[in-house]
């Protein structure tokens, strides 16, 4: 007989090890697939892991993949942190890019210094608003965040494509679904000259800042914690959990606002039906790999960028078909959460007694 | 003095090493947004890679690479990872392809379907579907019983209305009373959304389904209803044996393998390609006996015609929605009207979505 038992004390040192544990059996259960789809396992997970990010270039590319992905796996921590399941940050990144891009589309023929930060202050609104909505239903109206944030995903997805195919269409661009191109002053400074890696980076870096003051030194920081813990400990220490909820949700939003008018000022550089490979959903298993910590979050947003990165590569180099870059994402959760599961639980095998039955 | 010489003859002796070794070998890459099994579009510029390949030159593709900022970085790995000409599969891929095309000029772009030739590096081709479309409306106006023909559509872009066109035009000169219904799904790969889309013409009436997207959702839904359509991009036949009239085929095969050929030669150009049935980069699979062997006759005619230039798809008079005359009497469409065609003619329903 099987029995699960609830570990009491789970060491902080396992705790933070698990991830690099997940990443470990990630790369061996990679390297079996290889193997059995007839490829030299080392030379293809070698391709996969250290090939992309060999030069100045691709390591530019790796920051350039992880900045979105890191922007939006630290204010999902604000939500997850505190048992709020904001799973809709794609929808919120879409609807921050449209009303950063229409600001953008505003200014088309302008160039200014102002230009760019309006951009940006307006997509983090957008997103911030659009997080409010799932936010909002919850606390006045109970309803199931889950549902309501991942559906607005694809409310904000259609707004896109109206929007590209018609009104916002480029009048000279053949009727093709995409806007103008925007102004020099509507693009992201470049760091470097030849690189794609842009001045988005810093946003990143700075929300990683103010995430770790918010939730280590301030009292709202405490409340996310505590509710997160028990939400019955939170109500019962007064704390308001209707605002909370509310304020977490904004961050949340602006943050993933941020990470859609990052990439459309920043290499893309116009509004289309593209602008994100679902990075609002990958951002999810950057959140949990980088255990809601936001240095966590720094180090597993790179890690999950690079299998981006490796999947196009290996396939260029080896042929390896690309979407094993998904089934690395999706080892790397399941790992997590497998080995998750034997950190907090205790697996016991008894051996059946005949009085046990009394029981 | 004497040891900077050195230095220089090493270095220069290192780089003409170094870049021997990176073009040692002739290479072709291949950018796709699709997976090579979509059966439709990307699956067909997979055909051609492998008659390059078999052409004896050595190719590598990247699949499902999305229209966004992922483009521009796959494009340049290939061009930096020694291939010597790189064919970008999709509209999407415009701007990327000429931005890497400036970064790396001795490596060969070529486009399809875009507009753009921005550097001397980077061509452009595309097919006239357009001409397969006049073949699919003469055989629809000819089969249907109901009058109606479902068409779905991808996204009113030029090359989209120029095949709804072209396919209403044939198919009103064999059938005055034929009438054109359209779905825009706004996707160019999505079986479920096509899928709904054919049975939603189905139950409109139309008992002609033919698609200009890319899987072949749409073919099976007709097949299930007991109605006719027409496989696009590649032959669907074998996915709906009894409803597929013939399908249009995109060859890319013997374009890329001239291409590749010419760029490994060093006589490669840059140039604008739009190839019909004459050059055979749009074929038609083999017509459904269902259809008779009368008419199977009069649609080969055409298609002799056609290749020929003796009959073109576009022909006067052609009215638009409105009834303003587009092309005169005795006259044919030129090839600048057509790349930017953006009004229905007549007889189409609906509007254009704007």
């Amino acid at each position: 007989m099987i029995k699960i038992e609830k570990r009491n004390d789970v060491p902080t040192t396992l705790y933070f090890l698990t991830p690099f544990i997940a990443i470990f059996l990630t790369i061996i259960g990679g390297g079996i697939i290889f193997y059995f789809l007839g490829f030299n396992p080392i030379e293809a997970l070698k391709f996969f892991f250290v090939t992309p990010i060999s030069n100045l270039y691709g390591f530019s590319e790796l920051l350039l993949k992880a900045t979105p992905l890191c922007l939006i796996a630290i204010g999902l921590s604000f939500c997850f942190k505190s048992n709020n399941w904001n799973i809709g940050a794609e929808g919120q990144l879409t609807f921050g890019a449209i009303v950063g891009g229409g600001v953008a589309l505003l200014f088309y023929d302008q160039e200014g210094f102002y230009i760019l930060p309006t951009i940006i202050i307006a997509g983090a609104l957008g997103g911030m608003f659009f997080a409010l909505i799932p936010a909002v239903l919850k606390t006045y109206f109970n309803t199931n965040e889950i549902l309501v944030s991942l559906m607005l995903v694809y409310v904000s997805k259609l707004l896109l494509d109206y929007l590209v195919v018609g009104p916002w269409s480029n009048p000279e661009g053949f009727n093709f679904p995409e806007t103008r191109q925007f102004s020099n002053s509507a693009r992201m400074p470049l760091l470097f000259e030849g690189l794609r890696i842009h001045a988005g980076i810093f946003l990143a870096l700075l929300a990683v800042m103010l995430s770790w003051f918010v939730l280590y030194k301030t009292y709202l920081g405490f409340q996310i914690k505590v509710s997160g813990l028990s939400l019955k400990t939170a109500k019962y220490a007064g704390f308001k959990g209707k605002t909370m909820i509310l304020v977490v949700f904004m961050i949340s939003g602006a943050c993933a606002g941020l990470a859609g008018v990052g990439e459309i000022t920043g290499p893309i550089g116009q509004l289309h039906r593209m602008i994100s490979p679902d990075y609002g959903f990958t951002a999810i298993i950057v959140a949990f790999l980088g255990r809601l910590n936001p240095f966590g979050i720094i180090f597993a947003s790179l890690i999950v960028a690079l299998t981006y990165l490796g999947a196009e590569t290996a396939q260029i180099f080896l042929q390896i078909p690309k979407y094993t870059g998904q089934v690395f994402q999706g080892m790397i959760l399941f790992f997590l959460l497998a080995s998750d599961y034997l950190l907090f639980f205790k697996i016991k095998i008894l051996s059946l007694k005949k009085n046990d039955l009394r029981h | 003095m004497y040891k900077n010489f050195l230095r220089y003859l090493t270095s220069v002796i290192f780089l003409l090493g170094f870049s021997a070794s990176a073009s040692a070998e002739f290479k072709v890459g291949f950018v796709y947004v699709g997976p090579t099994g979509d059966h439709g579009w990307t699956y067909q510029h997979h055909e051609g890679r492998n008659a390059v390949e078999a052409a004896g030159i050595k190719t590598t593709y990247v699949e499902s690479v999305p229209e966004g900022a992922d483009a521009e970085r796959v494009i340049r790995q290939l061009a930096q990872s020694g291939h010597d000409l790189i064919f970008t599969t999709s509209f999407g891929y415009m701007d990327p392809t000429n931005k890497v095309a400036k970064e790396f000029p001795n490596v060969k772009f070529e486009h399809a379907t875009g507009y753009k030739r921005e550097h001397s590096n980077v061509s452009t081709y595309s097919a006239r579907f357009y001409e397969g479309r006049t073949l699919l409306g003469h055989i629809a106006g000819k089969m249907t019983k109901t009058n109606t023909i479902g068409y779905i559509a991808s996204f009113p872009i030029p090359e989209v209305i120029r095949g709804i066109n072209a396919m209403t035009l044939a198919a009103q000169k064999v059938n005055p009373n034929i009438k054109t219904k359209i779905v825009w799904v706004f996707t160019w790969y999505d079986p479920g959304k096509e899928a709904e889309a054919a049975q939603a013409l189905i139950d409109q009436g139309a008992d002609i389904i033919m698609q200009h997207t890319d899987s072949t959702a749409p073919v099976q839904t007709a097949e299930k209803a007991g109605v006719w359509s027409f496989g696009q991009a590649s032959d669907m036949q074998r996915f709906a044996p009894k409803s597929i009239l013939t399908s249009i085929i995109d060859d890319w095969a013997p374009y890329y393998v001239e291409r590749a050929i010419a760029a490994r030669d060093g006589t490669w150009g840059q140039q604008d390609t739009w190839h019909g049935l004459n050059e055979g980069m749009v074929a038609m699979a083999p017509y459904n006996s269902a259809m008779g062997s009368d008419l199977v006759k009069e649609v080969e005619q055409l298609q002799k015609d056609l290749a020929s230039g003796k009959a073109h798809s576009f022909t006067g008079p052609i009215y638009d929605q409105k009834g303003k005359l587009l092309v005169a009497e005795g006259k044919v469409a030129d090839d600048g009207m057509l790349a930017g065609m953006s009004v229905y003619v007549k007889g189409v329903e609906g509007d254009i979505p704007k």
